[in-house]
């Protein structure tokens, strides 16, 4: 991997030293990380201890009862609310992947009559703002009686709504030659059977890096589920972490706590996958909003 | 024998045609279901009065002479304004500055990669209710570096004056997804453009100036569009933290059409300003692709 290629050498003679320039890099870092560290240390403290000022950095003595009290919250099922997560997060990304690549396989790979002017269609929904979707899409789901379900916010991504995932894979499959689809005159029963067997097997990084920004943003979701959820048994775990404000006060361990609960699995796959992921962004520019 | 080719060759293309939409069949159902339509339906509903629990009327001009006097519309646009054209350009250098860090030469520089792109993965309410908890005017950690140098300590969300620039540092901390594009384009940047300018006596900000910057115009558009699309569309740390508030100073245009829409339930008032929104980003969109070609650098191949 080239990234270290050019570097800055000729800044070398200003930025001699490496000492200097890791102070540079370490004093980026701590900018970083202090939120970060504040959050971890404040789901660490004893509960009463996060409003004394100035602020113990360190939590002084270490105690893991916030993350337990965070779970078993009475009235707020936290595990409930993480299985409702979990259940959107993987159907709708299964969705995406599926259709998806459907969709790019026959815009990339088939030429039909018709194939750039919806690919221009197609590209153009990249430009509208999600608010415009969010107030039709309501009245649709409405009348579909799909409001305080999950559906709104699993079934529309079985049909590859967003367009971003659909050109990012079609541009992936165009590099794949085309020798290996149209050697014969073939049925449909067979493209389907070149689309699943031989072109999905061989397109990991592009699938992977789809794979994680739909993760990413099915499980940050929090406008979606607000407009079409009501029920406490259809939350989600961005929804539920609202309630742990309320107008007597807010328990900020036991919010922090439950945060970083929320966010350990996108951690997980954020390293695990890390590799996908910086591709992904340099495929394309956009990741984990 | 001739005509029988043409109609084998026809034959072909109908077949490829047959094949080609029945593959993009998901998406042009659902293009058609949950774009299209609603879009259509939105324009009809922009023009007439919708309370929800009622089927809608038609009420003509009647949302467009609301909006044109309402002074929460005029309110919320000037905030997102502001939060647009403050935000976007610092969050633009701040990444910049980050990319610059993360392209030097030293070993490890993996690891802080890593560490500067976290924020970015971060969920979005989490981060809101982290920094509601840092910005706390009694007891957050922002008062508490502002007493280390003697700064009397700040109402931040609180206060009408800085609720604005606290969304705008907030937001600065979660740009890894433009430093990792920045990146990505310092490294593309040839060796010996450096060496010849360094050849010419171009010292470090000269070399930054007249070769690094010029050579990443392309990247510097992209962040600039696709910022301040997104960045019109704030929305979970003002619903969250401030709700609009103090005064009115966080009631940012999505916050103001999601109120009208799904409290206040005047949907076809709401629709209408969807759509005002769709056409400022438009117009801005293609304001900036036009200004691009006299500051855009594109390398000929």
């Amino acid at each position: 991997m080239g990234v270290l290629r050019s570097g800055i050498r000729p800044f070398s003679s200003v930025l001699a030293s490496n000492t200097v320039r890791y102070a540079l890099l370490i004093f980026g870092g701590v900018i970083c990380f202090i939120p970060l560290g504040w959050m971890l240390s404040t789901s660490l403290k004893m509960p009463g201890t996060e409003f004394i000022f100035p602020p113990n950095l360190i939590p002084r003595p270490v105690v893991w009862s916030n993350y337990i009290d965070a779970v078993t919250r009475p009235g707020h099922p936290f595990f409930l609310y993480t299985r409702n997560s979990v259940v959107i997060t993987l159907s709708a990304t299964l969705g995406t992947v599926l259709t998806s690549s459907f969709v790019a396989f026959g815009f990339a790979r088939i030429r039909f009559r018709g194939r750039d002017f919806w690919f221009i269609v197609l590209l153009s929904t990249l430009m509208l703002p999600d608010v415009v979707r969010l107030i039709p899409s309501f009245i649709l789901f409405k009348l579909l009686g799909w409001i305080d379900t999950l559906l709104p916010l699993i079934v529309p991504f079985w049909f590859g709504v967003n367009a971003f995932y659909v050109f990012l894979i079609r541009q992936y499959f165009r590099t794949i030659p085309l020798e290996l689809d149209e050697a014969a005159l073939m049925d449909g029963a067979a493209y389907v059977r070149i689309y699943w067997q031989v072109i999905l097997p061989i397109s990991g990084p592009v699938l992977g890096a789809v794979t994680i920004f739909s993760v990413l943003s099915h499980w940050n979701d929090f406008l979606g589920p607000l407009i079409y959820t009501n029920s406490v048994d259809l939350r989600t775990l961005a929804l539920g972490l609202r309630f742990f404000m309320s107008r007597t006060g807010t328990d900020w361990n036991q919010l922090m706590a439950a945060s970083i609960l929320m966010l350990a699995p996108i951690l997980a796959l954020f390293f695990s996958m890390q590799r996908y992921f910086i591709r992904g962004i340099h495929m394309t520019g956009f990741g984990g909003r | 024998m001739a005509r029988l080719l043409s109609l084998l060759g026809t034959r072909t293309q109908l077949r490829r045609d047959v094949l080609g939409y029945m593959f993009i069949a998901p998406w042009l159902i659902g293009f058609i279901i949950f774009t299209a339509g609603p879009m259509v339906g939105l324009v009809y509903l922009a023009f007439t009065r919708y309370p929800v629990l009622s089927p809608p009327t038609f009420n003509g001009l009647d949302n467009l002479d609301r909006m044109l006097g309402d002074r929460f519309f005029r309110i919320s646009l000037w905030n997102t304004a502001y939060f647009t054209f403050l935000g976007v350009p610092a969050q633009v250098v701040w990444a910049l500055l980050l990319a610059l860090l993360l392209n030097m030469r030293v070993h490890g520089v993996n690891v802080f990669r890593t560490l500067y792109y976290l924020p970015t993965i971060i969920p979005g309410v989490a981060s809101v209710f982290l920094w509601m908890y840092i910005f706390n005017p009694d007891y957050g950690l922002a008062n508490y570096i502002l007493s280390l140098f003697g700064i009397p300590g700040q109402a931040w969300l609180w206060d009408p004056e800085l609720s604005k620039p606290s969304l705008i540092i907030m937001e600065l901390w979660r740009v890894g997804t433009m430093m990792v594009v920045f990146l990505a384009g310092l490294q593309g940047v040839p060796q010996s453009l450096y060496d010849a300018a360094a050849i010419d006596g171009a010292g470090l900000f000269a070399q930054f100036r007249h070769v690094t910057v010029p050579m990443i115009t392309p990247l510097i558009f992209f962040n600039l569009v696709v910022g301040i699309i997104s960045s019109f569309q704030i929305f979970t740390a003002a619903y969250i933290a401030t709700q609009g508030g103090p005064v009115h100073t966080t009631l940012f245009y999505v916050l103001f059409v999601y109120r009208h829409a799904f409290e206040n339930l005047r949907m076809g008032y709401a629709s209408l300003l969807a759509w005002v929104l769709f056409f400022i980003i438009l117009v801005f969109t293609i304001v900036q692709f036009r200004m691009a070609r006299i500051w855009v650098f594109y390398e000929v191949e």
